[in-house]
């Protein structure tokens, strides 16, 4: 028993980062209606951002977060431009169809550079222990950050001109448009805040584990489960649909392969959408 | 005349809006019965329940004495009710003739597809848009787009035709053909429940008259009967006694 | 069907993509044409999905995997000829889809589409742990196994000639589909499935029978591919990257049309082999691949056959 208690809490810190990786997606998804297929790749483009700037640029690991997410806007703004403009208002099936590409050709860059070999970056934290359990450093800092730059999210989008500009846009494009705000560019910084979010997920990913870069993939597919769980374009449910995610994960991991959790997780996620299509902690309106 | 489509006390909620509280109205055979009532009455939802995209909280429908109460839109569809959308939907991709071919196909009929095709054809000649049989649905004018959304609904041949603000942004020439073509379809034994905002069509087209408001029935009967309900013009226009004798409806 | 000329095309052209190589006995060139019908079926099926309902099964190559898997265990546990159990492997994978259709085709859009990939990885996981198919190695032909088809050599042949049969079978079964009232409530789906719906198409029905519809053919095909190989092992019998390339197929060459997937496997294939034979372009597939496909989907969206309809409207009639 004792081993779970420390693996459901050691699930909730990697929950909030799955609950930021989310955040960017699920923010895509509620200001233009595009759900990013790329988006396992920017993760990965995260964690690599992390091994490049701790190796070569031999800066401080936690310094590449703020990295990241100057990093991970710059990108996004981009990949809108090249990949996502065109597909605004058409059919779901070709904005599906277009981000999917987008992850082809990052991920197939990746792996011609970097091969499909794992990579690790040693971040060395203290860890913090508390009647017996050790709690690693590295997951706790994770967790706080997360925590952290979702708190900065929110401050962005309900206290600042742009964040009301997005808010506006999502809810309403032809009426923010006649109020003079410039929708296109607002799309596109939108683009570019999920992008970076899930940018700087990966670096915190990277900080905890070891990677490749493949492993994009499974990332993905618990991004899309925290925003099932959470409600499409709530960034809120998101961090407490990862955090969830994360304490599932914790009461799992000790009674099975890890090879078998990703299975969990898609079951878990076909069964959400059928049993819950607006998410569990949706806080939006019917 | 017998009753076609019987609504009885059926509600609808959404979150903290109940949108239809209750309602209960009947359709006859062959009678045009207007649906009216300020804007969020609550009409959109009573043709979305009737239709099978939602099922009501509370309450039955009956069509044709059969039980169709939260049957799924396919199942509505079979049963003889067409629906014409106040936002029109046209299968942009395929041509007018195939849009009009999967009402016939898939409606009351269930016609196979070579007699779907001429029974398609028939109707798109009726409704006007013979010329423009084989464009692509989505090259269509908004005045054709909605009488292909017409044509579609009819090529079904249903029983009871759903027709949600089928005059909305027509000029005045169309709005004559349209309600022409409403009286028409209502002559060959089609019974219609019509939702519309523009009074004078609603009053020379229908036999009986629902007014709705706040989800609620606020009053029933003729359309002579509904003019001059002072209810209703309070509903509509806040005061009664501000009409002058003139503005008044006949 | 038969009144029209186009399956009769069809027909001919089968007939001469199969006896070509044969009356040429080229074996290399079998080979390769081989491989470009087994593309042709995974993207022509394929479009029933994406061009037809609509729907983007993005781990298609599930249906392959499995049906060789089935086809190769009746070969070599229970020692069955290989065309009943290609066929009995293509009846049992559209049945399953059948059931598993109907549940997860409850889904909307991209969330269709990661299931089906959640499909294709669940599945390649549990074979892999699946003993009686011989787990993470696989299940291995012996020689012994070609003798109910008159030893290897002539085995390679038979089951070429009933590949090709698969490819105009996948191509007449688009088109049988395309004119028949079923298709038709498929590409109204595809247009608006809601309005669809208020029309009275059965969309949930539908939408199942097309993915199991579509699951049939490239079974039976992955059992006589994996038959010819003479081993099956989960990483190629359930290789995404397959999966992915097949989506480029239908796109590049028009989904929806009947000869728009055929054309775009045909192409994407001579591209393929292209790069691979270009030193420096191998690693780059998926690349090449990922910017093919943007490009499509932004500018020709109706893929080839797409471009040549709206540029000379009336081949809409003929080339379908």
């Amino acid at each position: 028993m004792i081993g779970i208690l420390a693996s459901v809490i050691d699930g909730i810190l990697i929950g909030a980062v799955y609950g930021l990786a989310a955040m960017g997606l699920t923010l895509i998804w509620g200001v233009m209606n595009v759900i990013n297929l790329a988006h396992g790749a920017i993760v990965v483009i995260g964690m690599f951002a992390l091994y490049l700037i701790a190796h070569s640029l031999g800066l401080h690991p936690y310094g590449a977060v703020p990295l990241m997410i100057v990093f991970g806007f710059v990108v996004g703004i981009a990949l809108y431009w090249i990949g996502v403009h065109r597909m605004i208002g058409r059919s779901e099936l070709m904005s599906l169809l277009s981000t999917f590409a987008l992850n082809m050709v990052l991920i197939g860059l990746g792996t011609a550079w970097w091969t499909t070999s794992p990579y690790n970056v040693q971040v060395s934290m203290p860890a913090l222990s508390w009647r017996g359990y050790t709690f690693t450093g590295t997951h706790i800092t994770a967790a706080v950050l997360a925590v952290v730059i979702a708190g900065l999210l929110y401050l962005l989008l309900y206290h600042t001109r742009i964040g009301k500009a997005v808010r506006a846009v999502a809810t309403n494009r032809e009426a923010a448009e006649l109020c003079g705000i410039p929708t296109t560019q607002v799309l596109a910084m939108a683009f570019g805040l999920g992008v970076a979010l899930a940018g700087v997920s990966g670096t915190l990913i990277a900080t905890m584990f070891p990677f490749t870069v493949l492993s994009g993939e499974a990332y993905q597919l618990k991004s899309f489960v925290v925003t099932v769980l959470g409600g499409l374009g709530n960034p809120a449910g998101a961090l407490m649909g990862g955090i969830a995610l994360g304490l599932i994960e914790g009461l799992a991991t000790p009674f099975m392969p890890v090879s078998w959790i990703p299975i969990v997780e898609f079951g878990l996620f076909v069964f959400c959408l059928i049993a819950f299509p607006r998410g569990i902690f949706s806080f939006s309106k019917a | 005349m017998s009753t076609l489509l019987e609504v009885s006390h059926i509600s609808k909620r959404f979150g903290g809006l109940q949108a239809v509280d209750r309602l209960s109205l009947t359709v006859n055979e062959g009678e045009i019965l207007g649906l009216i009532g300020p804007n969020g009455a609550g009409k959109s939802t009573v043709f979305n329940l009737i239709n099978g995209v939602y099922p009501p909280d509370t309450g039955r429908i009956f069509f044709a004495g059969q039980d169709i109460t939260g049957e799924p839109p396919y199942r509505v569809a079979r049963h003889g009710i067409s629906r014409a959308h106040q936002i029109v939907q046209p299968l942009a991709g395929l041509s007018v003739l195939d849009n009009c071919t999967v009402g016939a196909c898939f409606g009351r009929q269930a016609l196979p597809l070579a007699a779907a095709r001429k029974a398609a054809r028939e109707v798109v000649e009726m409704i006007g848009l013979g010329d423009r049989a084989d464009s692509l649905a989505g090259s269509l004018t908004t005045a054709g787009k909605k009488r292909l959304e017409m044509a579609r609904a009819l090529s079904a041949r249903p029983r009871l035709l759903l027709l949600d603000e089928v005059l909305a942004g027509l000029n005045p020439t169309e709005t004559e053909r349209m309600i022409e073509t409403v009286r028409k379809i209502r002559d060959s034994g089609v019974a219609i429940l019509m939702i519309e905002h523009i009074m004078r069509a609603v009053m020379s087209l229908s036999d009986r008259i629902v007014v709705l408001n706040l989800g609620t029935k606020l009053a029933e009967g003729t359309p002579r009967e509904v003019a001059d309900n002072p209810d209703v013009i309070t509903a509509y226009l806040g005061d009664s006694k501000l009409l002058t004798a003139a503005e008044r409806p006949a | 069907m038969w009144r029209r000329p186009f399956p009769w095309f069809i027909a001919a052209a089968a007939l001469v993509y199969a006896l070509y190589p044969y009356l040429a006995d080229d074996v290399g060139l079998r080979e390769s044409l081989l491989l470009a019908a087994v593309y042709i079926i995974l993207a022509s099926n394929l479009n029933l999905m994406i061009g037809y309902a609509g729907y983007v099964n993005f781990g298609n190559i599930v249906f392959f995997g499995l049906g060789g898997y089935i086809c190769l265990y009746l070969v070599t546990a229970l020692h069955w000829n290989v065309i009943p159990a290609a066929l009995v492997g293509g009846v049992a994978v559209s049945s399953l889809a059948l059931l598993f259709g109907l549940g997860i085709l409850r889904l909307r859009g991209a969330f269709f589409a990661l299931a089906t990939i959640g499909v294709n990885q669940a599945i390649q996981q549990l074979v892999v742990n699946f003993e009686p198919w011989g787990g993470a190695t696989g299940i291995y032909l012996s020689l012994e196994s070609y003798g109910s088809l008159g030893g290897p050599m002539q085995a390679l042949w038979i089951t070429y000639l009933m590949v090709v049969g698969v490819t105009a079978g996948s191509l007449l079964a688009s088109y049988a589909i395309r004119n028949s009232k079923f298709g038709l409530g498929l590409l109204a789906i595809g247009q608006n499935e809601d309005a669809a719906a208020v029309l009275g198409v059965p969309t949930p029905l539908y939408k199942a029978m097309v993915y199991s519809a579509s699951a049939f053919l490239p079974a039976v095909a992955g059992g006589l591919y994996f038959f010819k190989s003479g081993i099956i092992e989960p990483t190629s019998a359930f290789n995404l990257q397959t999966s992915i390339e097949a989506i480029v197929m239908v796109m590049l060459g028009g989904s929806g049309t009947i000869l728009g997937p055929a054309l775009g496997a045909f192409l994407y294939e001579e591209l393929r082999g292209f790069l691979l034979t270009a030193e420096s372009f191998s690693q780059f597939q998926l690349v090449i691949a990922g910017a093919l496909l943007l490009l499509i989907v932004q500018f020709v969206p109706g893929g080839l056959l797409g471009f040549v309809h709206q540029r000379w409207p009336r081949t809409r009639r003929w080339l379908e």
